[in-house]
């Protein structure tokens, strides 16, 4: 990488700054008959005498002249200003290829950083480089060098220009020149070292936000906040010191610049106001050299500012690119080659006196050497931080040895592209991450190594992708299309999607993970449309299990959707919209304030009886809870009322007692009016709707469906008794229900019949799959940490790998998951390689091939009952378990 | 049933005789009313406590886990209330609790005990007064096993 800024922008945009040199080359003519042209409009054509004039062997009186003259001028103002805009154009593209080339370079780096290298930076300081610090850089280079050439071209063009005019006046308005480019370099150079000193500030102040953002429990459990907010400030303060200390130069530099600009005119008046009236110099060539210099303080004042502004780059891109080449980083062509064929990997693994010191001094390994044949199953155990993770990453080539050498089926590992060693090796860590996306995607990552099969682009799509990866090209990115298809079939043995699929599936019951993911997928949604035949499928279970709720024993247990009856399960919101709202039209917190669900509440006359029991439940709710300290967990779990409403409905209550319910304000009765929909009459037992009022709410359901809008349409999917709901969970669509109240243990026994019945008409495979489709958030948060490691696993199983190396994976699972887990992932890799490094020295026991480390040594190494002599390593660390 | 019927009921047992209605009408609202079958578990021995339930309809029987197999300790009947040691003491249930025929009950959640027990010092005299009952009765049983055992 280029640590100079003019280098890399040498290197990567030399024809296209030469080019742009050339166009500003060819404007200049222009400018400056464009200062010339005023002058003769005054001198000849206004104040000129011997009309009529010949040009161009005509001749033209006073006033065409002028309007000639006058019509040259426009056309050279249009010339100047299209000249102007697309070099400004020309520029911005060229900086923003540049930024794009950066930020690229950049973070390919970060991917060839040596991982022991994310010890010592932070995502904090790694963003803001590629993000913030970088914008600047780009904004600058499209302009770095035709800018500043122009803005000086401009410069000696309008000083020619005075020259010509008279060589005094020229002398004049440059005089001061001299003096203000021997002071400004000296100024700016305090500057830029600030500037240096702010940057590496501002990258720490962002390191602690990420701290802090990572260790929010910690803060919390010891009452820290007080010391960190205390800390933060501190470096706000020295941030504000910088600054400060910068505006006071930066702007002492401007206000001499300004003052000397500003003493110019005063020589230009005295001088050539002199020459004018002693008749030495035309008052036209005195107005022309007027213009010019208002036009020469522009440039000069560009300049000025361009070059405070090229410093100002030139630290940041030295300070930005000197985080990115740490030592020991990955050469390019082992992270990208592409070999013709990757061999599977036959032959031994050897280790020859192979050693691993941090930073030059702490020995975690030292002189390691083993041999076993990669096709082994082999243990590697030892106490805790004795080096035993370390080795389980150097096998897996994910650190390198700085002494001694690694070598895989005869090739030193670490001269391997990661084509071979990230393909026919599979690693999983004691902490596996998963990325935001789905559960699915994240398990597939395993098998996205380069794109197998181009995506099908129609007209617009392809040369809009033809001109993305022409772009692409052009700043040295990526050109492997995002949307292809990544997966590599061939390496999990299947031949399509549907294979893929199954032997998805098939790792998630290897990895223990399959039930987890099936109740993903039971509360996942699936679009009908996409996949009809499980849509019918779902509806064909929805049938079979009503059969079977309708059997004595868990006839209770479900009370069905009926388009004829009140649910006395659902709430009166449910019963009302007899549908699933789709985003907030329909929410249930706002169905009061609906226009329409009101209209239709008003048509059958059904507002002032809601409303009414609004007040019941209210008066209700202020009974039960008024005596309650706000913020009491039943607020959350029992309310209608949330603690900090109450003395609001108080209040209400109080008004309707004085005015009935009929005299209060609109949005009173809208409060009260939003309580009965989320009353669920079996739940919450208050009695406030009787029949008579539940055949008016099912004559407001009717109604709602009959007379709905075609735009409000989208925004709820109504039931239907044998039509797929798209916007309702797989589950859901099952049961065409709801829970019974009050019937014990009905949520886990209906479960357990859904199950049941899925497994009878052969879905549950695609419940799994739409359990494969929920998005696990960012880093895996919306998942438990035993199943982000089941992930990582199965992303490694998935890929049937030569040797699977397995870093105290399953540390974090119960130990019925661990024995199952161990016993899958031998019995998958039976002809395969394992290595296994082993937090528990018992569960080493059916491994062919047991190495302890110890001290950063292998100890002992042998068949488990060889290493397990009397007074062993071994030995004792079977003792302590 | 309705919540004013649950009250009503509530309120012929003794553990809440002295309890204000409205404050009744608060334990039912905020507790959760399960009906079990016959032979269904309400809770296993060994699991944590996390409630107590009042017996408002039908028996339960109190199982205890010994060598040849469950025994059956004690009954509950309409009125009585039972699992309120796990939560007291924090410890896990000491016995299983299983429905004899068609049992309904109100389930009692922890937090919703204890915030009763200390605003109500009667209920927890109450509730003082049935375990010293049941720590009587174990006696009178102990006695007599032991004496069994001594012939």
């Amino acid at each position: 990488m280029e640590t100079n800024l003019y280098r890399f922008i040498f290197k990567y945009s030399l024809k296209e700054q030469l080019f742009l040199l050339l166009v500003t080359g060819a404007s200049f003519p222009f400018l400056y008959y464009s200062y010339d042209l005023p002058k003769m409009i005054v001198n000849q054509a206004i104040n000129g005498k011997n009309f009529p004039k010949d040009l161009f062997g005509m001749p033209f009186d006073q006033i065409p002249y002028l309007f000639l003259l006058c019509g040259l001028f426009l056309i050279l103002v249009c010339v100047n200003g299209g000249f102007k805009f697309y070099i400004n154009i020309s520029q911005g593209r060229l900086g923003e290829r540049m930024l794009r080339r950066l930020r690229y370079e950049l973070y390919a780096r970060i991917l060839r950083f040596p991982l022991p290298q994310f010890k010592k930076v932070s995502q904090g300081e790694l963003i803001p480089m590629i993000t913030a610090e970088c914008e600047p850089i780009g904004g600058f280079i499209g302009e770095a060098i035709n800018g500043s050439v122009f803005q000086f071209g401009q410069l000696v063009t309008v000083i020619v220009f005075l020259f010509v005019q008279d060589w005094k006046l020229g002398l004049a308005a440059t005089a001061l020149y001299p003096f203000q480019g021997w002071i400004i370099p000296r100024l700016q150079k305090k500057v830029n070292q600030l500037n240096k000193e702010r940057v590496r500030t501002v990258r720490k102040l962002s390191e602690r936000i990420g701290e802090s953002v990572s260790g929010a429990t910690e803060i919390h459990a010891h009452n820290a906040a007080r010391h960190k907010l205390s800390e933060f400030s501190d470096r706000l303060a020295t941030i504000f010191d910088i600054r400060f200390d910068i505006y006071n130069r930066k702007f002492f530099v401007k206000f001499l610049n300004n003052f000397i600009s500003q003493l110019t005119p005063f020589f230009f008046f005295m001088i050539g106001g002199y020459l004018v009236i002693n008749g030495e110099m035309s008052s036209g060539a005195l107005i022309g050299a007027l213009i010019a210099y208002k036009d020469m303080s522009a440039p000069w004042k560009e300049l000025l500012t361009y070059y405070q502004q090229k410093e100002d780059v030139r630290i940041k891109y030295e300070q930005v690119v000197e985080q990115f080449v740490p030592a020991g980083a990955m050469a390019q062509d082992i992270q990208l080659a592409e070999p013709e064929i990757i061999p599977p990997l036959n032959g031994d693994l050897v280790a020859s006196n192979v050693g691993l010191t941090e930073d030059g001094k702490v020995a975690i390994l030292d002189g390691v050497s083993f041999s076993f044949p990669l096709d082994e199953h082999v243990a590697i155990v030892g106490p805790a931080g004795g080096g035993k993770d370390a080795l389980g990453m150097m096998i897996a080539r994910l650190i390198a040895p700085t002494a001694g050498q690694l070598s895989l089926a005869g090739q030193d590992s670490s001269q391997l592209p990661e084509a071979v060693t990230g393909r026919r090796l599979a690693y999983v860590g004691p902490a596996a991450y998963a990325f935001s996306a789905t559960l699915g995607e994240n398990i597939l990552l395993g098998l996205m190594h380069r794109p197998t099969k181009p995506a099908n682009y129609e007209d617009a799509a392809d040369r809009r992708w033809r001109k993305r990866r022409a772009e692409s090209d052009i700043t040295g990115n990526s050109t492997d299309d995002i949307a292809a298809d990544w997966i590599d079939y061939a390496a999990a043995a299947v031949k399509d999607r549907a294979e893929l699929t199954a032997r998805l599936i098939q790792a998630l019951h290897q990895v223990d993970l399959e039930e987890d993911v099936y109740q993903l997928g039971l509360r996942g949604t699936i679009n009908p449309e996409r996949r009809p035949e499980v849509a019918n499928r779902i509806l064909e279970a929805r049938t079979a299990l009503r059969d079977r709720l309708a059997e004595p024993a868990y006839k209770a247990l479900i009370e069905h959707f009926d388009e004829a009856a009140f649910n006395q399960n659902g709430t009166v919101a449910e019963n009302l919209l007899f549908g699933t709202p789709i985003g907030d039209v329909f929410d249930i917190e706002r169905l009061a304030d609906n226009a329409y669900v009101r209209a239709i509440l008003d048509k059958i006359g059904l507002t002032e009886d809601l409303i009414g029991v609004g007040r019941e439940i209210a008066r209700t709710m202020v009974e039960l809870f008024a005596d309650l300290p706000p913020g009491h967990a039943f607020f959350a779990q029992y309310n209608f009322i949330g603690s900090d409403d109450l003395p609001e409905f108080q209040a209400v209550l109080k008004r309707a007692e004085r005015a009935g319910i009929a005299g209060l304000m609109p949005e009173d009765r809208q409060r009260l009016l939003s309580l009965p929909f989320k009353l669920s009459l079996a739940r919450h037992r208050l009695g406030l709707i009787d029949a008579r009022m539940q055949v008016r709410l099912l004559e407001a359901r009717r109604a709602f469906a009959e007379n709905m809008p075609t735009e409000l349409r989208r925004h709820v999917a109504l039931f239907e008794r044998s039509g797929y709901n798209a916007a309702s969970t797989i589950q859901d669509n099952i049961l065409f229900g709801k829970l019974a109240y009050g019937q014990a243990q009905a949520a886990q026994r209906v479960g357990d019949l859904i199950a049941e019945t899925l497994r009878q008409v052969g879905l549950r495979d695609a419940v799994v799959e739409a359990g494969l489709d929920f998005q696990v958030g960012v880093a895996g948060a919306r998942l438990s940490a035993p199943q982000r490691q089941k992930i990582g696993i199965a992303r490694c199983l998935l890929r049937r790998p030569d040797v699977l190396i397995v870093n105290e994976a399953t540390a974090l699972l119960d130990s019925a998951a661990q024995v199952h887990i161990l016993d899958n992932l031998r019995q998958e890799q039976a002809d395969r390689g394992l290595v296994w490094v082993l937090h528990r020295a018992s569960q080493a026991r059916d491994f062919k091939r047991i190495l302890v480390v110890k001290g950063g040594r292998v100890v002992q190494q042998g068949t488990f009952d060889i290493v397990n002599s009397e007074g062993s390593t071994f030995a004792e660390l079977l003792a302590k378990e | 049933m309705s919540l004013n019927e649950e009250v009503e009921l509530l309120r012929a047992i003794p553990l809440f005789a002295k309890i204000e209605p409205a404050k009744l009408k608060l334990l039912a609202f905020t507790s959760e009313r399960l009906t079990y079958e016959a032979d269904q578990v309400l809770f296993n021995q060994g699991d944590m406590g996390d409630a107590a339930y009042i017996v408002m309809d039908g028996e339960a029987a109190v199982l205890i886990n010994a060598p040849q197999g469950r025994i059956e300790v004690a009954r509950f009947k309409r009125g009585d209330i039972v699992g309120e040691m796990a939560i007291l003491c924090d410890v896990p249930r000491t016995a299983t609790v299983q429905a004899v025929g068609n049992l309904t009950t109100l389930r009692v959640s922890k937090d919703l005990f204890f915030h009763l027990v200390t605003e109500f010092p009667q209920m927890a005299i109450e509730i003082m007064r049935e375990l010293a009952h049941r720590v009587e009765r174990m006696n009178i049983q102990l006695r007599e096993a032991v004496i069994k055992a001594r012939n």
